[in-house]
């Protein structure tokens, strides 16, 4: 049987191995960025009814069913995202709510649901491959035949968005997946598909941000011309168009808002594919306040310095085995025998 | 108010005259006046005031102006169906001067205007259908050598009341169409004070009808908002009693003619409909009294708001209706749903106090369980009985 001190030895001597591994320095990891295809929604809250078609919507899309809190379980009145609701509009309220989109004594609108971030904290957190991005698209997707059912993604979201599906045995995330499985049909986001008003709109983020930054830039209260359903590329051929099965053109005039002069998303956590514009401050209507940096980002980088190269099991190894060593009482073996024999 | 009782008026002579005179039978007359009462929105019982009122009153006397119009107001008041309509403008009123339906002509028309307002002088009712041109002196609109603005203003001096129906009359309507070359403006503006206004391209005869017949009922002309239109017809939206709503709430919209959203009957507001700005009773009592499922929106047309001045004539009919009704609804989630806290120090200690009080009570009513008064009566007469047994 091997003696403490042999263990003690074999340990001292493994530690010695692991150390001739060279550690490769710890980098910084970046904050991701969008890819350039990304794909996204514009939701502009000045241009939003509250209709909840796109509540409706993403429903159908989803086969999703209703989630009743009203006493008579005729509507789907669900109160935040869940496992079984992947988009809803929710309310700032003030005061006596008489006016639309403004703080004191108003109402506003905001649509919770995915982000679609650069640099998503779901993926970054998931330990598996359930939560994954698409690297065309964007589009941050989900995997349940990947899931272990660990939940960290939902812990990880700044914006509250994946849910878990808690009152079913075999509970999946749910969240909002732009409807990218409707694409090979030519849908896109049923919610945008369907919005009457046109504000939430499909397309590619980056001339998503062009839009919005067009409309920040016009005088609150002058007509324009706003797109509806879908915002095509400036480039778009006749051939990709043809691709979606929804009207192309269904622009209308309307009035511009009176925005805060911040496209929330632009930057946010390195960008996300969603962006939003409101009248109303975007911490009020629940949109936090997100450096460019993600936590994705920072939180990879702790991990991966402390965990590259074994640097950090190394190193508590090293301390365990001082602490250890400077414990061991300088006996030895053959005098303790001959006393037990005594 | 007189009679509130419709039955009490079922054999009543008045009545059965009343109804010969219109051709209809006493159910159908009595019938209609309940229609006119529930239009108006009038409690119980009145539908009774209004069937006297029509019976025995004096029909009051009309005076209908005509000036930049297309007399669509007037042809939708003819081919009203149920019931007759014409019968009841020309019997129910007294119309003593309406120019398309007059036989006269000329002169002689004039002078029928003359004597009906020297006759009926500050009790009879004007009607004016058609916007009035005011740009070059108002030269563009003569009858009988007057212009329309010296004519209004005759009419209107000695009137019990002016109503405007129709939307030229009531905020200037097509003709004051941009660029407006013959300054057409409405009644109101050129007398310089509110009237009441029916506006409608053509309004539902039943609205106009139901304001004569309250004046007839009650005197006074009905109750109406800030501009002029009879609040039991236009307080509402058309899109808030739309057949179609329930479609614009599920997200269901036609989004071409003839498409198949469209043949099953969804919502037209994405082709243009413009019920969500628009304030009038046609998704009620339907447009035009031409029957049930032939207003606009029900035929698949989506409204084009001809009651609201800068709506309709205005705005392109496919132009994209601005939302009025937007109000904070009760489903919609806050921004973050309030939820539950612990319980306060206070409310804490409040309970401590009670949950203790109630131990303590508990604990003394234990111990005194079995010491009742009775048991210990019973107790001392055992005792009692025992001590003077071993007496004995």
């Amino acid at each position: 049987m091997a003696s403490r001190r042999d263990f003690l030895r074999g340990c001292l001597a493994g530690g010695a191995v692991a150390a001739t591994v060279v550690p490769t320095p710890a980098v910084a990891r970046d904050t991701l960025q969008r890819p350039p295809e990304a794909l996204g929604l514009l939701y502009d809250a000045t241009l939003c009814v509250g209709c909840q078609a796109c509540v409706a919507a993403c429903k159908q899309a989803n086969d999703n069913p209703a989630e009743f809190n009203a006493l008579d379980k005729l509507w789907d009145t669900p109160l935040d995202t869940s496992g079984d609701t992947f988009n809803i509009i929710k309310m700032y309220r003030h005061g006596t709510m008489t006016t639309k989109d403004t703080e004191e004594n108003g109402f506003a609108f905001m649509k919770t649901s995915c982000m679609h971030c650069a640099d998503p904290s779901c993926v970054s957190a998931c330990p598996v491959t359930a939560m994954f991005k698409d690297p065309v698209t964007g589009v941050v997707g989900y995997d349940p035949d990947a899931c272990i059912g660990c939940r960290y993604c939902v812990a990880a979201c700044p914006f509250g968005i994946p849910k878990y599906q808690y009152d079913s045995p075999t509970g999946q995330i749910g969240k909002c997946e732009l409807c990218r499985e409707r694409y090979a049909d030519g849908h896109y986001s049923a919610c945008a598909e369907v919005c009457p008003t046109g504000a939430t709109l499909f397309g590619r983020t980056s001339d998503l941000l062009v839009e919005a930054k067009r409309r920040l830039n016009l005088q609150p209260g002058k007509w324009t011309m706003m797109p509806r359903g879908r915002l095509p590329a400036p480039d778009e051929t006749a051939e990709q168009a043809a691709l979606w099965k929804a009207p192309r053109d269904q622009h209308y005039e309307a009035q511009v808002g009176n925005y805060v002069r911040h496209v929330y998303g632009e930057t946010e956590y390195g960008g996300t594919q969603v962006l939003k514009l409101s009248a109303v401050p975007f911490v009020k209507v629940g949109m936090p306040d997100l450096p460019p940096r993600s936590s994705a980002a920072t939180s990879e980088t702790i991990q991966h310095s402390l965990y590259g190269g074994l640097l950090m099991p190394l190193a508590v190894l090293g301390a365990l085995t001082f602490v250890a060593r400077r414990n061991v009482v300088a006996d030895d073996d053959g005098e303790r025998n001959d006393q037990g024999g005594q | 108010m007189a009679n509130t009782n419709l039955i009490a008026l079922e054999r009543d002579a008045r009545i059965s005259a009343a109804a010969e005179r219109l051709s209809m039978t006493r159910r159908e007359f009595l019938q209609f006046c309940a229609a006119l009462a529930a239009t108006l929105g009038l409690p119980q019982g009145a539908d009774a005031a209004v069937a006297e009122a029509v019976a025995t009153k004096q029909r009051p006397s009309v005076i209908w102006l005509h000036f930049q119009e297309c007399t669509g107001c007037t042809e939708s008041m003819l081919r009203a169906e149920h019931p007759t309509l014409e019968k009841l403008i020309l019997d129910v009123i007294s119309l003593d001067y309406h120019e398309t339906l007059f036989a006269a002509a000329g002169h002689q028309v004039e002078a029928a205007r003359k004597s009906a307002m020297e006759q009926h002088k500050g009790k009879y009712i004007l009607v004016v259908e058609g916007a009035i041109p005011t740009r070059d002196g108002g030269i563009y609109c003569k009858i009988g050598g007057q212009t329309a603005i010296e004519l209004l203003k005759e009419c209107a001096a000695d009137a019990a009341a002016v109503i405007a129906i129709g939307s030229c009359a009531s905020w200037g309507g097509m003709p004051s169409t941009d660029p407006n070359p013959t300054g057409a403006s409405s009644v109101a503006k050129v007398l310089g004070k509110p009237v009441v206004t029916i506006p409608g391209c053509p309004p539902n005869p039943y609205n106009f009808l139901s304001t004569v017949v309250h004046f007839l009922t009650f005197g006074k002309l009905p109750e109406v908002d800030h501009l002029g239109r009879p609040k039991f017809a236009y307080s509402r939206l058309i899109h808030e009693n739309c057949e179609r709503r329930a479609h614009f709430d599920a997200g269901r919209f036609a989004m071409e003619f003839g498409d198949p959203g469209h043949r099953q009957g969804y919502c037209l507001y994405k082709l243009g409909c413009k019920g969500p700005e628009t304030y009038a009773n046609c998704s009620v009592i339907l447009f035009g009294d031409a029957g049930a499922g032939t207003w606009p929106v029900a035929c698949g047309h989506p409204c084009i708001g001809c009651t609201e001045e800068g709506v309709g004539f205005a705005k392109p009919i496919h132009a994209l209706a601005k939302l009025k009704n937007i109000e904070p609804s009760a489903f919609l989630p806050r921004i973050v749903e309030e939820q539950g806290v612990g319980a306060s120090l206070g409310a804490a200690a409040l309970l401590a106090a009670v949950a203790g009080a109630a131990a303590g009570a508990g604990a003394m009513l234990t111990r005194n369980l079995g010491l009742s008064h009775q048991a210990e009566e019973l107790e001392k007469a055992k005792q009692d009985q025992a001590n003077q047994s071993t007496e004995v």
